[in-house]
């Protein structure tokens, strides 16, 4: 996140405008774009009957002989020091094998922080893990019992006495910002843009609108409880763990127990739910350092409370909107600053202006994000981390500028859309915002809608329509690698470590890999979920679509000059090279003339082959530093606002989307739709609220911390443009996290247009409307 | 002392401070009642006792002494689905599968309360003969299972088809 490496990243995306199209990946348009048959398809989830049945394991279901239980105890105190610690009383109680605290944890180092350099960086905290007296957060954990049963770990737990010495701590946002650090970058962007003269810009603007937007602090709060169950056997370790990131969880936990890449395995075939939220923390380190001194396997679980207290979520944010325009509503000044929470041992930046870079189009830019530092459990990346509540605070300021200016909020976004990437003037691989919100506005009936606020009653009921644009970058993972084992019998099996949660990967990957294997769906297997298999990136950015995708299509390439090299001179095939063929209807065949083909089954079975494997990468995604490759959406809401109670009830909700090719229309929907239902807990509900006397989360329960049940989620309408992008795999943009984009906006826009009360400040409960 | 699990007879445990969810989970190894909260917050645990849905993680296990309790695995498994497993299939009603098991219980009781009469907060006409089954009437209904992964459309969606065939 440094000066060197905005040089280094602007350097490589000078060259790459240099470099022609064709050369990049995706520079011919993947074949695949025009020829589906399982692509596109509404397959249901392969794992469907494991999951209805309760028989999909998941990381805290793995029986093992001689397990253990490990309770935690969380620290209460927000900064300071562990002056006594009495543990005699735990260590005596029954079936209680050890406790461990910072005097008997291992000596070991710390996680390096999740980093764009290093994959195998995935920590979210550098702070010493239980190795010293110091306290850094309230809920930091300070010792683990470990006992035969769970209940006999959580009530000696309970009778460890430490006393803390206490230090003033920092734990208000507000007392922060005169100590706000400037980074110089955000994630792979720089921090601050500035172009033109946006504050005299705004000063001059005709029509301009200047406020601030604040979002609150929120937790994932997938169902399933962050749990690990650890087991060594000998030097090496068997970790079943729920995380979104198997292969560079294995790698780090190598380096920090100083073990060989291979003597680590990590096994996770499903995960009950992640949304950033199930990385590489504390209670994994701790559980496998207490398995090592017990000499038995070892099982840990969070409570709720705890996954609140030592899991960080998305950080609170205060941000500025400014829009100027001039008459005909032409923006002349976008500026865009503000603050989040990142303290330094932290690894997420809330890049809550990144979207703003690449949506519209301005005379003037004004960009730049500040970080505070706060004594509290590291925030980190929770879905669209940015865009979720970067999209709420400009998307609102749209439609105030429209509603001061009297123009359609729509009319006003598609004036301003611009025919280029707005900062980096890069060209668009595929973009059609302006289609998504014409074909979103008829189904919708946007037309109905009142531009006057407050104007439509329904008994006690105030109703509005309100609209907002979501958008979400594309991105595909180096270091994906895939292995394909064509066999015999006709069928094939993909393997490689990337992690299902329930984007429905296995599906739409075996969807993928019989088009690409010219095989029917039924003859391929997926296998994931374990970082012995082929190596893939972490689930994140919405990128483990693309990035298997693109290493699937290598693996086949080189699937094919495997299978030329089998089938010999006697082949009808002999003589071609790998770019003249394609892999179809069960065999191999010259693309100039079809009818020169060998089915694979033949050409196994004269070479006396049961199977060929072959694994491969995909290729370096240059793609995205040469275009500017964005999903974007139209989000349009239509809700009641009690005027006697102020309560919120979503009526409809409908998305719009342009992510290019949809593989999967169940699936795919599903995403979408799950993104939104977190977009309605954004808007309306969700808050995790911290009393900045103490530092402690006040409502670490999920009947404190509300998030939309079913009668909070109506009926959600999900179309797409489905324009492939040609300059990616399948030409598919990911889809996991720009459903929740836009939604924040569209319902306050929505209320506003209800009631005539502008609310800038989330979630909109009803105290609020009062 | 035992209670009935799926049909067979299981020992009360030693221990009393033992949940029904930890006895099925870490003692018979019936890891499909899932555990999200620990404090009847989230309904991922919910079984059925004796036909009624029950949230297995605020039940000592010494309560369902004598008693019979169906998990998901005893409502069905491999080729043999239960009705509501199969809809949930066809419509997509979850994505991780960690909160199903416990809405898929939750319904499968559900629907025996609406054919009881049991009314809900919902329910417009309290003297009605029969209840109708509306979307709304499910998602009160169900609102007691949270789902984070935003499965909710689908889940109605398997239980009015389900329902609708039943009537049928």
């Amino acid at each position: 996140m440094s000066k060197t490496q905005n040089a280094i990243i602007s350097s490589v995306r000078t060259v790459m405008g240099w470099v022609p199209a064709q050369w990049l990946p995706g520079g011919t348009p993947d074949p695949l774009i025009e020829r589906r048959a399982a692509i596109g398809r509404q397959a249901s989830r392969l794992d469907g009957p494991l999951k209805v049945a309760g028989e999909a394991r998941f990381a805290a279901e793995v029986a093992m002989d001689r397990l253990c239980y490990a309770a935690l105890v969380h620290s209460p105190v927000t900064r300071g020091r562990i002056t006594r610690l009495d543990t005699g009383a735990a260590e005596t109680a029954p079936g209680v094998i050890l406790v461990m605290t910072h005097r008997t944890m291992p000596r070991i180092g710390t996680l390096p922080l999740i980093g764009i350099t290093d994959l195998s960086a995935v920590g979210n905290s550098s702070i010493p893990i239980m190795l010293d007296a110091e306290i850094r957060y309230n809920g930091q954990v300070v010792a683990a019992v470990v006992a035969e049963t769970q209940e006999q770990a959580d009530h000696a737990a309970s009778l460890i006495e430490i006393d803390y010495a206490i230090d003033a701590a920092r734990t208000r946002f507000q007392d922060a910002r005169p100590d706000a650090r400037t980074p110089a970058s955000l994630l792979m962007d720089k921090n601050h843009v500035s172009i033109g003269n946006a504050e005299r810009e705004l000063k001059r603007a005709p029509h301009r609108v200047d406020n601030m937007y604040r979002t609150p602090a929120q937790n994932h709060n997938a169902i399933e409880l962050h749990a690990v169950t650890a087991a060594w056997e000998g030097d090496s370790l068997v970790l079943h763990d729920a995380t979104q990131m198997i292969a560079p969880s294995a790698a780090a936990l190598a380096k920090l127990f100083g073990l060989k890449r291979e003597q680590v395995r990590v096994l996770s075939p499903f995960v009950g739910g992640g949304f950033g939220g199930k990385g590489l923390w504390d209670h994994q380190i701790v559980a496998i350092a207490a398995a090592r001194l017990a000499g038995r396997p070892l099982r840990l679980m969070l409570s709720r409370e705890g996954v609140y207290r030592m899991i960080g979520g998305r950080s609170p944010s205060e941000q500025r909107v400014a829009i100027g325009a001039d008459a005909e509503g032409r923006f002349t000044a976008l500026l865009h600053t503000g603050y989040s929470v990142m303290p330094p041992y932290g690894a997420c930046p809330e890049p809550y202006t990144l979207g703003t870079r690449a949506l519209y189009g301005a005379r003037s830019f004004e960009i730049m994000q500040r970080h505070l530092d706060l004594d509290i459990v590291p925030n980190t990346f929770m879905r669209a981390p940015g865009e979720a509540i970067g999209s709420f605070a400009v998307e609102s300021a749209i439609d105030e500028l429209a509603h001061a200016m009297g123009v359609d909020p729509i009319a006003l976004r598609l004036r301003n859309l611009p025919e280029r990437h707005p900062i980096s003037g890069a060209p668009f691989s595929q973009h059609a915002l302006g289609q998504a919100y014409a074909e979103g506005a008829k189904r919708f009936g946007w037309d109905r809608r009142h531009a006057e606020p407050g104007t439509v009653r329904e008994g006690e009921w105030r109703i509005g329509m309100g609209c907002a644009t979501g958008s979400f970058p594309y991105a595909r993972m180096p270091g994906a690698n895939v292995r394909i084992t064509l066999r015999g019998d006709g069928t094939a099996v993909i393997a490689c470590s990337a992690q299902e949660m329930g984007m429905g990967t296995a599906t739409v990957q075996a969807q993928h890999a019989a088009d690409r294997l010219g095989l029917p769906l039924e003859a391929i297997s997926v296998e994931l979920g374990d970082s012995a298999l082929p190596a893939a990136p972490m689930a994140g950015g919405s990128s483990q679509t693309a990035s298997i995708a693109g290493a699937i299509a290598a693996a086949a390439t080189k699937l094919a000059g495997e299978l030329l090299r089998l089938a010999g001179n006697d082949s009808p095939i002999a003589g071609l090279r790998a770019g003249e063929v394609q892999l179809v209807e069960e065999g191999i065949a010259s693309i100039a003339d079809p009818t020169r083909r060998e089915s694979y089954r033949s050409i196994l079975a004269r070479a006396a082959r049961e199977a060929i494997a072959v694994t491969a990468a995909g290729s370096a995604p240059l793609e995205f530093l040469k275009f500017a490759m964005h999903s974007s959406s139209a989000i349009f809401c239509e809700l009641r606002v009690s005027a006697v109670t102020g309560e919120v009830r979503v009526d409809r909700l409908l998305g719009s989307f342009d992510c290019g090719t949809i593989l999967n229309p169940k699936t795919a929907a599903s995403q979408f739709r799950g993104g939104m239902i977190m977009g309605l807990g954004l808007a309306l509900m969700e808050e995790t609220l911290f009393d900045e006397r103490s530092g402690r989360i006040m409502n670490p329960s999920l009947a404190d911390y509300h998030i939309p049940a079913h009668l909070d989620v109506p009926e959600i309408d999900v179309i797409w443009t489905g324009i492939p992008d040609p300059r990616s795999p399948l030409g598919a943009r990911g889809i996991g996290e720009i459903g929740i984009t836009g939604v924040a906006a569209a319902v306050a826009n929505a209320v506003f247009n209800a009631t005539g009360k502008r609310i800038r400040d989330l979630p909109i409960t009803l105290d609020k409307l009062l | 002392m035992a209670i009935r699990i799926n049909g067979s007879d299981v020992a009360v445990p030693d221990d009393a401070r033992v949940s029904l969810l930890d006895l099925l989970r870490e003692g018979l190894h019936l890891t499909g009642t899932k555990v999200g909260c620990n404090q009847g917050a989230c309904g991922a645990c919910t079984v059925l006792i004796d036909g009624q849905r029950v949230l297995s993680c605020l039940t000592l296990a010494a309560q369902a002494d004598g008693r019979s309790v169906t998990t998901i695995e005893g409502l069905g498994s491999g080729s043999d689905l239960h009705p509501l497993q199969v809809a949930f299939i066809e419509h997509d009603g979850f994505q991780c599968g960690y909160c199903t098991p416990g809405q898929i219980c939750a319904a499968a009781a559900m629907l025996r309360e609406v054919e009881a009469g049991i009314p809900s907060y919902v329910t417009a006409d309290l003297a009605a003969e029969r209840l109708t089954l509306s979307r709304e009437e499910v998602r009160e209904r169900m609102s007691g299972n949270l789902c984070r992964c935003g499965a909710h459309n689908g889940i109605v969606e398997a239980i009015l088809r389900v329902a609708a065939e039943h009537a049928a």
